[in-house]
């Protein structure tokens, strides 16, 4: 029973975790229906963006953290600008293919400058946010993600509800045709949505480089690992990608606990597959319903 | 003899039949024959084996880079479990090679057929899903197939890996890179042939038409889940017969190539050498390939540098990154690819002195 408790604990934990990286997909999803293969390299980006500014230029770490979001913002901005506003209008391959072509150049930048290491980060979170229940224990780490993306959960939910600019979003990824005549500026929507992708990113990689250390590898197979979530959470979905990332969480953790540690990492895709075909939209995405 | 044609200066065509003409001149025939009597006859006699090697790896590449094409170019369904559907011709060949001895010229294209089956398995949701969900519905088959290879111990010997007998016809030894360059070269061909007549045939046709409008084709009476099914096939087949090809010239195979970057680099080969064209396909893989193994050469050469050595840094990533660049650039630049740019090149020879 401890061991289940512990299991299921550690299974919620780590789908936050993947939750919390699906966000930022789901954001660029969301606005420009672009599947974006680069995700798991703007995770490693911020991670190593911080791992800098804290490590070697020695600031601290509200400073550091507040320098990596603006710095990922701009970044995502530059992206969208130079790489992905040619490509309006053209076809999905082309749009698929570009953020691969981008994930590598990222990926092989990164390790020409930080090299393929694991690196971890000075310890600052303070230990009384770990949590004690009886004999389970929730590290600070955890608890701080909890928090965090609770707090980006209600904040993307009233963005999108709310503000102008949320509402310019859901309508340029609804009908983008519809949308500019409206008056919508969509290229400035797909740019903001990719610098707010970014900047989410960014802070999801240094969430998971507190918990896992940082390591170009290992980030961004965790790009890959938020292809299942987001398809089972609904792909346009922010509160779905949350919940998909605890499902697949809580399945990779029992697995592993129960069945075999080398099954863990195919259950995702395999459960993948079963949702692509039973139900293709996700628990909570939006349905297009269409016949051939 | 007939009269040599040459292109004309407009658009004659009176019948479907001069529509369908793979050459449009009789120029077109003879150069490419001059072109396969250069290969066959010169090249395998005169360039080093390093060269033949490249030459080879081009040759497999192209076939399952053709392959690939005739699923994405044409159909219009974006695979990304190619590298797995490789992996699993080389390993079909390899073990029926090493368990049941049989010979080459039946396990290479049972390793494609296998892997045809494989393909169809996969590009079953292709049923229900199109676009961006197939694509990862491939992304899914590649990371299962790479797991059953790697964890199917008793069959595969897992990460041990396992060492091919070199092909053998009658008495005569298939071994060495001048004798693969034949065997690769010669299904090169017959691949590209096949490929060439089934996108003039009925089938090709419906792969086109699923490709541009797949609610019309359905209108217009064609089982659009039966022709992607068949499209997945024949694409995979190509992959595998490309893998079985490539097991036994490596001799030894193990699982680790067969990756999502392998797969990567196939479409990387389609988009670079022209979607939706045959020779594009191969152009694409001699880019890919020779990109390769410049970078290779390239990296190593910075590594010797004692000035970069000596500041500690590991040019070795440098290669990813020019890969990436590559893509990126074609697409933004040329996204019709290689193929695009030959056909300017020689339209403005054709052209020349009045281009307009």
């Amino acid at each position: 029973m401890e061991f289940f408790l512990q299991l299921l604990v550690n299974g919620v934990c780590v789908g936050l975790l993947y939750g919390i990286s699906a966000m930022g997909f789901v954001m660029i999803f969301k606005s420009s229906s672009v599947l974006n293969f680069a995700h798991g390299e703007l995770l490693a980006l911020g991670a190593f963006f911080f791992l800098t500014l804290v490590t070697w230029a020695k600031l601290p770490v509200f400073v550091a953290f507040a320098l990596t979001l603006i710095g990922c913002f701009m970044l995502g901005f530059l992206i969208e600008r130079f790489f992905l506003r040619p490509l309006i209008g053209e076809k999905l391959i082309f749009v698929i293919m570009l953020t691969v072509g981008l994930a590598a150049m990222f990926k092989g930048l990164i390790l020409l400058i930080w090299g393929g290491n694991l690196y971890t980060y000075p310890d600052f979170l303070p230990q009384t946010m770990g949590l004690q229940f009886g004999a389970i224990y929730i590290s600070p780490v955890y608890s701080a993600t909890l928090i965090i993306s609770v707090i980006f959960l209600v904040l993307f939910g009233l963005f999108f509800k709310k503000s102008a600019q949320g509402i310019y979003m859901r309508s340029v990824a609804d009908n983008q045709k519809a949308a500019l005549s409206l008056g919508v500026h969509v290229r400035r929507v797909f740019a903001l949505s990719w610098a707010i992708a970014a900047m989410v990113a960014s802070m999801s990689g240094i969430v998971l480089g507190i918990i896992n250390g940082v390591n170009v590898h290992d980030l961004s197979s965790i790009g890959l690992k938020v292809f299942p979530v987001v398809i089972l959470g609904g792909l346009d979905s922010i509160g779905g990608a949350i919940i998909g990332g605890i499902i697949i969480g809580l399945l990779e953790t029992f697995t592993a606990g129960y069945l075999s540690t080398s099954l863990r990492d195919v259950v995702p895709y395999i459960v993948l597959v079963f949702i692509l075909m039973v139900k293709p939209y996700g628990l909570f995405g939006l349905v297009e319903i269409e016949r051939v | 003899m007939r009269k040599l044609s040459f292109h004309p200066c407009g658009n004659y065509r009176e019948n479907y039949a001069q529509e369908l003409n793979i050459f449009e001149t009789d120029f077109g025939r003879v150069s490419l024959g001059i072109f396969l009597a250069l290969l066959f006859g010169v090249a395998p006699f005169c360039l080093s084996p390093y060269m033949l090697y490249i030459l080879n790896t081009i040759g497999i590449a192209a076939i399952a880079a053709i392959g690939l094409n005739i699923l994405i170019g044409y159909t219009g369904q974006i695979s990304l479990g190619h590298g797995a559907f490789f992996g699993v011709g080389a390993y079909a060949a390899a073990i029926m090679a090493t368990r049941w001895g049989v010979g080459f010229y039946i396990a290479i294209p049972a390793a494609g057929i296998i892997t045809a089956l494989v393909g169809m398995i996969i590009g079953i949701p292709s049923g229900r899903l199109k676009g961006l969900y197939l694509t990862i519905a491939t992304l899914a088959g590649q990371f299962i197939i790479e797991y059953v290879l790697i964890q199917w111990d008793s069959l595969t010997k897992g990460t041990m890996g396992i060492t091919l007998p070199s092909p053998q016809i009658m008495h005569w030894q298939i071994a060495g890179d001048k004798a693969f360059f034949f065997l690769i070269f010669v299904s090169l061909v017959l691949m590209t042939w096949f490929a060439v007549n089934i996108i003039r045939s009925k089938y090709g046709r419906a792969f086109i038409a699923i490709r541009d409008n797949d609610r019309a084709a359905e209108g217009m009476g064609i089982p659009i889940f039966k022709y992607k099914l068949l499209s997945f096939g024949i694409s995979s087949f190509y992959a595998g017969f490309a893998g079985a090809l490539w097991a036994y010239y490596m001799v030894s195979i193990t699982t680790e190539p067969f990756n999502l970057g392998l797969s990567v680099e196939y479409i990387a080969m389609v988009i670079i050498g022209g979607m939706g064209n045959i020779p594009g396909a191969i152009f694409g893989a001699t880019f890919i390939t020779l990109l390769n193994e410049f970078l290779r050469f390239f990296t190593g050469v910075l590594m010797n540098v004692p000035a970069i050595a000596s500041w500690g840094l590991n040019m070795a990533p440098l290669r990813e990154f020019v890969f990436g660049l590559a893509i990126v650039l074609f697409i933004l630049i040329e996204p019709k690819g290689l193929a695009e740019i030959w056909r300017i090149i020689r339209s403005s020879f054709r052209l020349w002195p009045f281009s307009y």
